[in-house]
């Protein structure tokens, strides 16, 4: 155990951060993009530089670092405020999948575009009627010479609109149990038939959209899997999910709260000599701490070949929950104040404000808090499944609730 | 950077279980808790035959001189199998205390024996109620020697020397005395704790023969940097403590059938182990770093200890005491196991500190931490 860097380790660090700090884009560069140009010049600045998708194989853009490595990378990156967030989807769930399931031509082909950051991929799987309970989806798939016909609704798809691609789970066979009758595809975004509906988020934001198919075709070429085997793949895309959705100490952490708390006043002095705020401040300090070297653990097991497990389940079911909580105290810190979101005149721009509007959808994006806490108990302390209702029908048997 | 133990620790992990699976089962620790013994001396003399108190004591002074991350190994498993030995006191406290602050004649006198065992020393600091603080210290080094009261001295009635937190004129209002325990001037009765399966003692001191253990008023300072050290070695049997509680109520509840089918099949259930291993395993990975803060002596150590503490209280009470709730009746039961874990659990979330004055310390070293 060396929580310190080897000599390697810190050449790397070192090369790093003098790359970063020569070439993050300037306020100016940035004036005038978009959230998503922005991203797209930061990451093609990277691509070009070898330094995107670093753990990847140096042919598809990447330098073949070790996972130690991504983390300091991360660490250095995380030092500098840069545009990002539209390729998580892309690079840390669609890649691994395409790598593990796809052909070399589709490697070839989509790696390094979406290492460089000219093509966004989004995540066509939740439904109306198949949320937490995926495999109930129902957009159906029928097969038409080398094509297949793709008909039904997706929902809560983050990016559909800014995207050139998408990865897709859908019912090839209803007359079999339902996880059985699954196949996983991808598609061009721009497919006749695909119509993108936004829609409003309690935030008052519009990040994601309803995503409707009408006789979409797609060509057998873009399946990932067996027909039939779409479940499995699937499931290769929701644990890289939740590695990359992660705990994040972004947005209101113990740093900022730690500020605020010594800026406001209670009773006249310094909300940060309270044992009250101390100890909350102390409690999420240590879920912080402990993600991160949760984290950290996690990627030595990764270097040593192993695959992250459903542990990674952790990040998401704490750092979510905390999140709230975190920007919930601190508005109560203000207190009659704390209900003022107004970039003057709230503290930290009204981040506190935004977080909190913006945590339920954290809580239960890429799985609730619950079934995250399903999946710790059943696939890591082995415990029993709830017993279902549908065990051992075709899927076309199974009750549901709207018809 | 590197955050797994190396093959040889996991050996030793496996061999210190598989050695306390055998002599300290929970009939081992049952006899402890329903006899009159402090702890269990046949096991004791085992683990001292095992080398585990002589774990970082140097060569020189006869101790093996291995590192702390040896040291945890063996702390979270003792933690697991709830043994009821002087270890705590002996090696966390008092064998630390010693290395920190003795002269050359106290190292050579006392760490040979505490590495064979044949001496068990302890830490006197609390005196009732309260926070220590500086302040509140009434036990004081006199012309006719130490006097004062302390309660409760872990292992008071088993130790052979006390390190004795006095009051001071001098520095920071704090000395540490060594004090021989087999003295007329000595007294020492069994005090009752929630956990009987550890020995407790009210000592009393009436111009007791005493040595200064460290310089004249530099006790209060060597008592947070000892208890900075003691917190990761703690944290790590709270870690270990945790664990078990939290397997032994997975198993019950896998094995135990309401309305047709296993109460582990219940999300009300699944969802209490779910939170106990998410709070295990944010301990265990704080108490990474601590290890690695003690081991290297960085100056990272009084954050890095706080946090591994705060976490391990947390873990271990939680873990303790919805394993006695996943048991339901049985669990409240005398005859069931569950009680062991919940009453070390609490027992070491107050012996070094409440998770009260842990936070306040983890606060405290952010501070510091952003000054540097």
């Amino acid at each position: 155990m060396d929580f310190n860097d080897t000599q390697e380790e810190a050449a790397f660090r070192a090369e790093a951060a003098s790359w970063l700090k020569a070439n993050v884009p300037t306020a100016d560069e940035l004036e005038g993009l978009d959230d998503i140009a922005a991203a797209k010049l930061w990451q093609k600045r990277k691509y070009d530089a070898g330094w995107a998708c670093i753990r990847w194989e140096k042919k598809y853009g990447g330098r073949e670092a070790t996972a130690i490595e991504q983390v300091i990378w991360n660490q250095e990156e995380a030092k500098f405020n840069t545009p990002g967030g539209v390729f998580v989807i892309g690079q840390g769930m669609a890649a691994p999948t395409l790598m593990t399931w796809g052909k070399p031509e589709h490697h070839e082909r989509f790696l390094p575009k979406l290492a460089s950051g000219e093509e966004i991929w989004c995540q066509l799987f939740s439904e109306p009627a198949g949320g937490s309970d995926l495999a109930a989806l129902r957009t159906k798939a029928e097969r038409d010479g080398d094509d297949w016909v793709i008909n039904g609704q997706k929902i809560w798809t983050s990016g559909a609109h800014y995207s050139d691609y998408g990865i897709l789970v859908v019912r090839t066979d209803p007359n079999v149990a339902k996880h059985k009758g699954l196949s996983y595809f991808f598609l061009d975004m721009k497919s006749p038939g695909v119509e993108i509906k936004p829609i409003k988020q309690l935030t008052g934001g519009a990040n994601f959209n309803e995503v409707y198919f009408t006789d979409v075709r797609i060509p057998d070429s873009q399946r990932l899997g067996e027909v039939g085997q779409g479940w499995q793949v699937a499931l290769t895309t929701l644990m890289n999910e939740r590695a990359a959705i992660g705990g994040g100490g972004a947005g209101v952490n113990v740093d900022v709260a730690y500020r605020i708390a010594s800026e406001v006043m209670i009773d006249d002095k310094p909300a940060i000599e309270d044992s009250a705020v101390r100890a909350k401040l102390a409690d999420w300090y240590v879920q912080e701490s402990g993600l991160r070297f949760t984290g950290y653990r996690s990627m030595t097991a990764m270097s040593r070949g192993e695959i992250p497990g459903p542990e990674n389940s952790i990040g998401k079911l704490v750092g979510a929950p905390k999140t709230q909580e975190m920007a919930s105290f601190c508005m109560d810190l203000l207190e009659m104040s704390g209900a003022i979101w107004d970039e003057n005149l709230s503290k930290e721009a009204g981040l506190l404000q935004l977080t909190y509007m913006g945590a339920p959808g954290g809580r239960i994006a890429g799985g609730t808090d619950e079934i995250m806490a399903n999946i710790i108990a059943e696939r890591v302390l082995g415990m029993p499944q709830e017993p279902r209702m549908d065990k051992g029908m075709s899927f076309n048997e199974v009750p549901t609730g709207s018809n | 950077m590197n955050f797994e133990f190396s093959e040889e620790q996991e050996l030793l992990r496996e061999q210190a279980r598989g050695f306390l699976t055998e002599h300290c089962p929970p009939t081992a620790v049952r006899a402890v808790l329903e006899g009159e013994a402090d702890y269990d001396d046949a096991l004791w003399q085992k683990i001292v035959e095992m080398g585990w108190t002589a774990t970082v004591i140097p060569e020189e002074f006869g101790g093996l001189g291995l590192s702390y991350l040896e040291l945890v190994v063996i702390a979270e498993e003792l933690g697991r199998s709830v043994a009821p030995v002087p270890f705590s006191s002996s090696v966390y406290l008092a064998t630390e205390a010693l290395m920190a602050c003795g002269s050359q004649a106290q190292k050579e006198k006392w760490l040979p024996l505490l590495a064979a065992g044949e001496a068990i020393g302890t830490f006197a600091l609390a005196e009732g109620n309260g926070r220590p603080s500086v302040k509140s210290l009434t036990t004081r080094m006199g012309e006719a020697g130490l006097s004062g009261r302390k309660l409760p001295v872990a292992d008071g009635r088993g130790a052979d020397f006390a390190i004795v937190v006095g009051a001071s004129d001098a520095g920071d209002g704090a000395s540490w005395y060594l004090v021989e325990l087999d003295q007329d001037a000595v007294s020492r009765e069994a005090v009752r704790t929630l956990d009987f399966s550890r020995g407790h003692a009210v000592m009393e001191f009436n111009n007791a023969r005493a040595e200064l253990l460290g310089g004249e008023g530099a006790g209060w300072g060597a008592t947070e940097r000892l208890l900075d050290r003691a917190a990761v070695l703690f944290a790590w049997e709270q870690v270990g403590l945790a664990d078990a509680a939290m397997i032994q109520a997975r198993d019950y509840a896998m094995g135990r059938y309401a309305f047709g089918r296993a109460i582990a099949s219940y999300q009300a259930i699944k969802h209490k182990l779910a939170n106990m291993y998410v709070k295990n395993t944010l301990a265990r990975s704080n108490c990474y770093y601590g290890a690695w803060a003690l081991n290297t002596d960085s100056a990272e150590l009084p954050l890095a200890a706080a946090t591994a503490r705060v976490g391990a209280i947390k873990a271990a009470v939680f873990a303790a005491e919805e394993n006695v709730q996943t048991h339901g009746g049985m669990g409240f039961t005398w005859e069931f196991d569950c009680q062991f874990y919940y009453r070390r659990a609490k027992l070491l979330g107050v012996n070094v500190g409440s998770e009260g004055y842990w936070q306040d310390r983890l606060i405290t070293a952010y501070e510091q931490n952003n000054a540097a």
